[in-house]
């Protein structure tokens, strides 16, 4: 289990920021944008006397700047409405779509129309200049609020699991992925959300952010085993919970891996499993950024990525368009393996992108992770990072689409029976290599079925369950290589997005999948799909996935 | 001298010239940042120097473009409220009724008078502030409440 992740790392800030988390609301890490020199000023001294951290500027433009350049950086963003470079509700929305973080906007202008442009914009908050302390002391509120929205909402498409991906970068969490927090937080989430949560948050606000259970391979397989153990329909999270025998994870992290992973066993059984709600069931928290938010530094340090494809990855997160999609191959795979099932399922190309960005789900992330840990083992610093919003995803996916999209999952309806991967996934390396190299998918899944179930074969194996997990879903066909593609699934499908964690979740226990995946990306091909499919819902967006989109 | 400051503040304040925002960024003040608020003042009073040009600028032209000018007049509102600038603030929302009700000559007049009272307010407050300095830190004690 990887509940130590070191997720931590993602920036020193976050380091820093630890301490400042158990004086919270001080250290706050606000950014604060005025193009008026004296205004900023005030705001500047007004919030330092607040304890927080701040940054000015007084262009939107550099904000962006800084806000991209530190994804987790800030935790919260006052911006001026009416500023030269660019307007403050345009400033809102993309802050709110890439980095999602709390924007209060600020105005001298306190019509009521204006206010209200600012409110369905998105600001969590809307001051009237000039600006008081008093409303400053405050700001930090919306931090939480925020985070405690977000981490509800993972709740409730994950009770209780581990949410990985910082959707938006609060810091205030403390990296302890102690799953007694976790689980006090999803009750406090699960209870009416408003004062009682408040006050629990309050309590623990150095862990605004409940660490979330990383669902890694050797976890999810400790978990099929004693499921498969107590069989299917005897399998309560109780049990389970106990035969898995693992310290720190708590029923509830059970119960709702259990569940995805009821409908994954659900999706393979049925005949036409919508795509979507694959998508959708398994896009856990979304970390567009997941990705992102991996140390790619890092994992290339470690020798394990190959520097190029972790430029790629991270390009391709970025949401710049990379000319090889190496990811996007892999999530081609995915998406493929899933279309087949339901082609038109793909409606959320932004989204799947998504998947590119981060991994979205926290199955993904978490496997990631794990992989990364794993197969690293190191230092993955990998830190989920913030959700990737839409946006970038949507460039990431269009940029993928660009170069490749020519292949869909084609293959994929053609070949209900025969997806095979050919390619017997390698550890992780070699998918990442792999997908650099934009291989064809040939991508015999082989091992996967056993993987899953099994230790993966050697010791990337262990990424391989990932594959599996990443979903291939077949429909119980045999030897579904996943296991290889697991890895570039995983780490795809949490570029992906979540349709692909969704997928990866489905692929327990037989993630056999037989695909063909022919194309020569998967990705293209997935991408293709997804591009037929219609706007990404945001439900893959970056919140886990709702159960909304379930086809239940 | 602190009395003396004290009493001065007061009389700015009854006279409309300060309000509320002047106390909270006195507030603010520590022995880190002493004149803080003399730094603000500062930085408006060379600050809007150049939206002041632009806003005469602004009314010499024929015909008035009054929602470029009720824009330059925000801003203006914007930086003045956030010291306290009390009067000069009311000018500005008077100056922006009559860009709305587009009258041009009430714009005109109401942008002397905004004048005035900014270059007022300024010789004021320059002597607020150098009271301030030779009183010393210990005048947030005293400060009217």
């Amino acid at each position: 289990m990887n509940l130590g992740m070191n997720f931590t790392s993602s920036s020193s800030s976050w380091k820093s920021n630890d301490k400042a988390s158990d004086q919270f609301p001080a250290g706050l890490r606000v950014l604060v944008v005025d193009d008026d020199p004296t205004c900023l000023r005030i705001l500047e001294k007004m919030l330092r006397n607040c304890l927080y951290e701040v940054t000015k500027c007084n262009r939107a433009e550099t904000a962006l700047d800084l806000l991209r350049d530190n994804k987790n950086g800030y935790d919260v963003v006052l911006s001026d409405v009416h500023m030269p470079d660019m307007d403050g509700f345009k400033l809102l929305e993309l802050v709110g779509l890439e980095m999602d973080l709390p924007v209060l906007m600020m105005s001298a202008d306190d019509s009521m129309d204006v206010v209200l442009k600012g409110v369905t914009h998105g600001a969590c908050d809307y001051l009237i200049k000039p600006v008081r302390m008093e409303a400053l002391k405050n700001i930090w509120q919306h931090v939480v609020r925020k985070k405690k929205h977000e981490w509800k909402e993972k709740d409730f498409e994950q009770s209780g699991s581990f949410e990985e991906g910082e959707k938006c970068q609060k810091p205030l969490e403390d990296v302890d992925y102690s799953s007694s927090a976790n689980e006090g937080n999803w009750r406090g989430s699960k209870k009416r959300k408003d004062e009682e949560d408040e006050s629990e948050d309050r309590d623990d606000t150095s862990q605004l952010k409940k660490p979330r259970v990383v669902w890694s391979v050797e976890l999810h397989q400790q978990f099929v085993n004693a499921v498969n153990q107590l069989g299917i329909d005897k399998a309560v999270p109780k049990k389970i919970l106990e035969l898995m025998n693992v310290p720190g994870l708590t029923r509830e992290n059970v119960a709702s891996h259990l569940q995805k992973f009821r409908l994954y066993l659900r999706r393979l059984s049925s005949a036409s499993p919508h795509q979507n709600s694959l998508n959708n069931s398994f896009m856990g928290p979304s970390d567009p950024t997941f990705l992102n938010g991996l140390d790619f530094q890092a994992l290339a340090a470690s020798g394990q990525i190959p520097s190029q494809s972790l430029a790629t990855l991270q390009a391709t997160t970025l949401g710049r368009s990379t000319t090889k999609s190496t990811i996007p191959v892999a999530l081609v795979n995915q998406r493929n393996i899933f279309s087949f099932e339901n082609p038109q399922q793909r409606n959320n190309t932004g989204k799947q992108l998504n998947l590119l960005h981060g991994i979205p789900t926290n199955m993904d992330s978490k496997q990631l992770a794990n992989l990364q840990q794993s197969a690293y083992m190191s230092q993955s610093n990998f830190v989920p990072s913030h959700t990737v919003q839409p946006q970038p995803r949507t460039q990431l996916l269009n940029d993928i689409a660009g170069t490749r999209v020519s292949r869909n999952g084609i293959d994929f309806s053609r070949s209900n029976s025969e997806m095979r991967v050919s390619k017997n996934v390698v550890p992780n390396y070699d998918v990442y290599n792999e997908i650099n190299q934009n291989r064809n998918q040939d991508w015999t899944l082989q091992n996967v079925g056993s993987t899953y179930g099994s230790s993966l074969h050697g010791g990337p194996d262990v990424l391989r369950p990932v594959l599996v997990e990443s979903g291939f879903s077949s429909k119980g066909q045999s030897s579904i290589p996943v296991k290889s593609l697991g890895i570039d699934q995983q780490f795809n499908s949490s570029l992906v997005d979540n349709s692909l964690r969704v997928k990866a979740e489905m692929g327990f226990e037989n993630g056999l999948y037989s695909g063909h995946f022919g194309q020569d990306d998967l990705m293209s091909a997935i991408l293709k799909q997804q591009e037929g499919m219609g706007p990404v819902g945001n439900e893959f967006g970056f919140d886990g996935y709702h159960l909304d989109n379930l086809p239940v | 001298m602190q009395k003396q400051l004290a009493k001065m503040k007061q009389s700015l304040f009854d006279q409309g010239y300060l309000d509320e925002q002047f106390i909270q960024l006195e507030d603010l003040q520590d022995d880190a940042n002493p004149n803080f608020v003399e730094e603000v003042v500062t930085l408006y009073y060379r600050d809007s120097v150049r939206l002041v040009q632009n806003i005469e600028q602004a009314l010499e032209k024929n015909p008035l473009d009054f929602s470029k000018l009720e824009g330059y007049m925000h801003q203006f509102k914007g930086s003045s409220s956030s010291f306290g600038a009390k009067k000069v603030k009311t000018e500005c929302t008077q100056f922006r009724e009559y860009c709305r009700a587009g009258n041009a000559e009430g714009c005109k007049r109401t942008f002397q008078e905004l004048k005035k009272e900014y270059a007022t307010l300024k010789k004021k407050l320059e002597v607020y502030f150098q009271l301030a300095r030779q009183a010393g830190p210990v005048e947030k004690a005293c400060r009217p409440k």
